[in-house]
């Protein structure tokens, strides 16, 4: 651990990560309290994903370290189907389990590695399809979903594992319009429940509204972080100010 | 010229031969289903290790004729000790090299699974072997009910080469009914529809098993 960390729920040091002769990332650290948002925003192909990746090593990262709660993420000694199982994480292509209905998909996390007896995995399923506004498609599989109702199944299934943190990945990139609104609510009204969450989005709206904290990235590197009045009305770097204006005339305004 | 004189009486000899056929046939496919999926994971999931030995062992099988493997199989292998009866060593040989086929076809499904899949489950905590066999292989094997329906009726017919080896099924049987009574024709044909009824038997059931475990957005193009 390092000193006045003690407190962060995650910690980032470090992280570099190259593909090839392409260099990703190129020492990222950040640090994230309990009940905190960040969103991290960016050009695309700045590592933004890699980073979320390397947080819990579905992408192992060349070098870095990352602290969950004090354990040691990228320690080689930790198992780490047990941390990953503590940190949700949403794709932006959902990647639902396409063999399994909605209850299913929800439930197989708490079941299989959980441990979790059918019953009560069953109930939980229940319950978050419920939070996420699905009840009733229990029964429905992926292909028979909209992309927002999807996503909000994969929510629902990061959900059901009860983890420390969540993840995102540019959860409504790959949605049709109309359907980023109800993807966003539901993760706003996680925000004020008090998960802790770590956002990609290119959601300007969601971001000022919803992020105690966000993040400009941009070439393998945090370019400015700051709170959102701060960096929307006031950012440091030009870079960001840049990025700001050009994104909004692309997204537009729309609060989430 | 003849006409067409088939001796009822022979149908129960027949109908043994057709179990025996039935028994061989199962027996390989069930074999080589659980060798197939084996070496179909070892290429996929295996590394270089495992992979190229699984690979090197798919080749050999595919690459020579299944008659040659019967004969080393159950002419071959009592020179070095082991001794198999014809049964066995018909089911051993089919069962190999069904194996090798079945492993192609299942490494094809599996890699047709989206890459997706394995990383959400992995996101979940699931180790790879927890992924693979809750994510990856229920999808794989919907996925490869189409192909793997031609791999066992190729085998139902296949299996007629342990006649070579003196086993009496479906067409060990007809072999012998009709070199006693010199009525190949008649016999042969009966043999062959027989052949022919158990072929379309088995492709319908597979038909209604694909159709039973179908689930929207998955399957192979075109019958989703």
């Amino acid at each position: 651990m390092r000193e006045g960390t003690m407190d962060a729920l995650l910690l980032v040091e470090d992280i570099h990560k190259r593909y090839g002769k392409e260099e990703v990332l190129k020492g990222v650290s950040f640090q994230l309290q309990k009940g905190e948002t960040k969103v991290i925003i960016g050009p695309s192909g700045t590592g933004k994903s890699t980073l979320l990746r390397c947080i819990n090593r579905l992408t192992e990262p060349d070098r870095g370290r990352v602290w969950l709660e004090g354990v040691e993420v990228t320690s080689r000694k930790v198992d780490i189907n047990r941390i990953r199982a503590q940190i949700g994480f949403v794709f932006q292509d959902f990647n639902l389990f396409t063999h399994l209905a909605a209850l299913d998909n929800v439930r197989l996390g708490p079941m299989r590695v959980l441990g979790m007896r059918r019953d009560q995995a069953t109930k939980l399923a229940r319950e978050e399809l419920a939070r996420v506004g699905l009840a009733g498609k229990e029964d429905a599989f992926p292909a028979q979903l909209s992309g927002g109702q999807q996503q909000r199944v994969s929510i629902a299934r990061a959900l059901a594992m009860n983890p420390k943190l969540i993840l995102f990945d540019e959860p409504t990139s790959a949605l049709d319009p109309e359907l980023i609104g109800e993807v966003l609510e539901v993760m706003i009204q996680l925000a004020k429940d008090g998960m802790t969450m770590i956002v990609v989005t290119h959601e300007m709206g969601f971001a000022r509204s919803v992020a105690d904290e966000i993040i400009f990235m941009e070439k393998g590197v945090i370019v400015e972080q700051g709170p959102p009045a701060q960096l929307f009305s006031a950012p440091r770097h030009p870079r960001t100010a840049e990025f700001l204006s050009k994104i909004t005339e692309l997204y537009g305004e729309t609060e989430g | 010229m003849s006409g067409f004189y088939f001796e009822w009486s022979f149908l129960p000899k027949l109908a043994q031969g057709l179990l025996l056929t039935v028994e061989i046939t199962g027996a390989c496919i069930a074999f080589g289903f659980v060798l197939g999926v084996l070496l179909a994971l070892g290429r996929v999931y295996g590394g270089r290790l495992i992979s190229i030995p699984c690979g090197i062992y798919i080749h050999f099988f595919r690459g020579t004729p299944l008659l040659t493997q019967l004969f080393i199989v159950y002419f071959g292998l009592p020179n070095w000790g082991i001794q198999l009866s014809a049964f066995l060593s018909g089911v051993l040989a089919l069962g190999l090299n069904t194996a090798a086929y079945q492993a192609e076809y299942f490494r094809g499904a599996i890699q047709a699974v989206k890459r997706g899949q394995m990383m959400a489950a992995r996101s979940l905590g699931m180790s790879r072997i927890q992924a693979i066999r809750s994510v990856i292989l229920p999808q794989a094997f919907r996925i490869v009910i189409p192909s793997w329906s031609n791999e066992l009726i190729l085998m139902l017919k296949y299996s007629s080469i342990v006649y070579s080896i003196a086993l009496l099924d479906l067409m060990g049987m007809g072999k012998r009914i009709a070199a006693r009574n010199f009525n190949y024709f008649e016999v042969f044909v009966v043999v062959a529809l027989f052949y022919l009824v158990l072929v379309l038997a088995l492709s319908q059931s597979l038909r209604w098993l694909e159709r039973r475990v179908r689930v929207p957005g998955l399957g192979a193009p075109g019958l989703r």
